[in-house]
């Protein structure tokens, strides 16, 4: 009798351990399927840009992805963020150099590598760690733009109080931070403008 | 009593029978030239460290504990080793191009910072793995230098 109620413990410990180790390893996962979701989406919008067969249009796709999930940090709203943060992941996976110079195709890569992954990111974290690598993808997507250039007028804003500085794209010049959302709305400056 | 016994009896047939089940080990004689304490002139102390708190999960290299050889606990390892690595290999940390390099040792610097890495699950048992205050601070410190240098 004693026997099997240790038996009994133990696997009873062992199930436990199990259900924890579970629980822990999947931590990210419900963010999984919605990222598939969104792929398929942009998978269709690809589709209507290789018809429009404008390579600028390319870099244009990845700037409207990055202004809506720069309204969305706007906005405060982590789940908008996620969403479109796996949109603005798939946009710059299908990014097309093949038109540029070869040192310009590197530089391209490197940027969409590095801001994939950053946007990969935002699709799975809460909104403090969105602000970080939105950070990052800020300065991606400046130095992208520095390459192909934009059809529209844009401004690069700067928070100073954001991790020593930290700057943002906007389709306007008027201060709207992502970084701190409605906390500080309207602190930061107008930089420079491009284009 | 007798369905106790035989719910056990399934449940240690179970235990006995994931034991079979083959893990990935994550081990290799070799440090490629692209490891980041190759590439880079590194510290010792911080080597040291880097080796005993982060090398598991982020490189080719697992030094594994006991309990790696029962499961479900290899499992829960395995997960976080196929995580880590995906996230920042330091092995192969040269084949990283600047701007990504540049970009991950911002991250390492926050990651240590917040305190998220590493992880609690991991300094549960490794106790020295954790950062105290003054190693933690040598080796932001170190990194955010590294980082301005790229």
């Amino acid at each position: 009798m004693k026997k099997v109620k240790m038996t009994v413990g133990i696997l009873v410990m062992t199930l436990t351990l199990t259900a924890i180790s579970c629980k822990d390893g999947k931590k990210d996962e419900p963010a999984a399927p919605m990222s598939n979701e969104m792929y398929q989406e942009s998978m269709d919008d690809k589709d209507d840009m290789a018809m429009s067969d404008n390579q600028d249009a390319k870099a244009e796709a990845i700037l409207k992805d990055y202004f809506n999930l720069k309204d969305a940090l706007v906005g405060d709203d982590n789940d908008k963020a996620k969403e479109l943060g796996a949109t603005l992941a798939s946009t710059l996976g299908n990014f097309d150099a093949s038109s540029y110079s070869d040192s310009e195709q590197q530089e391209l890569k490197d940027i969409m590598e590095d801001a994939t992954e950053h946007a990969e990111h935002i699709s799975e974290s809460d909104i403090a760690h969105q602000r970080e690598h939105f950070k990052i993808i800020s300065k991606d997507v400046t130095d992208m733009v520095a390459i192909t250039g934009t059809e529209n007028t844009l401004y690069q804003l700067l928070c100073p109080m954001y991790d020593g500085g930290s700057n943002w794209l906007s389709m306007s010049k008027d201060v709207k931070n992502p970084y701190y959302g409605s906390k500080m709305l309207t602190c930061g400056e107008m930089q420079k403008e491009i284009n | 009593m007798k369905i106790l016994k035989i719910i056990a009896t399934i449940a240690l047939v179970g235990f006995v029978g994931i034991q079979f089940i083959p893990t990935e080990r994550n081990q290799s004689d070799t440090v490629p030239e692209t490891d980041f304490m190759l590439v880079h002139n590194v510290p010792e102390t911080i080597q040291k460290k880097l080796q005993v708190s982060c090398y598991d999960c982020h490189s080719n290299n697992t030094q594994y504990p006991w309990y790696n050889k029962i499961q479900p606990a290899a499992w829960f390892l395995e997960d976080h080793i196929k995580e880590g690595k995906a996230e920042l290999n330091f092995n192969e940390w040269d084949s990283l191009s600047s701007r990504r390099k540049s970009s991950k040792l911002r991250s390492i610097i926050k990651q240590i910072e917040s305190g998220e890495m590493p992880l609690d699950s991991y300094t549960l048992i490794h106790k020295d793995a954790k950062f105290s205050e003054a190693e933690a601070e040598e080796l932001i410190n170190f990194i955010t230098q590294l980082k301005d240098s790229l």
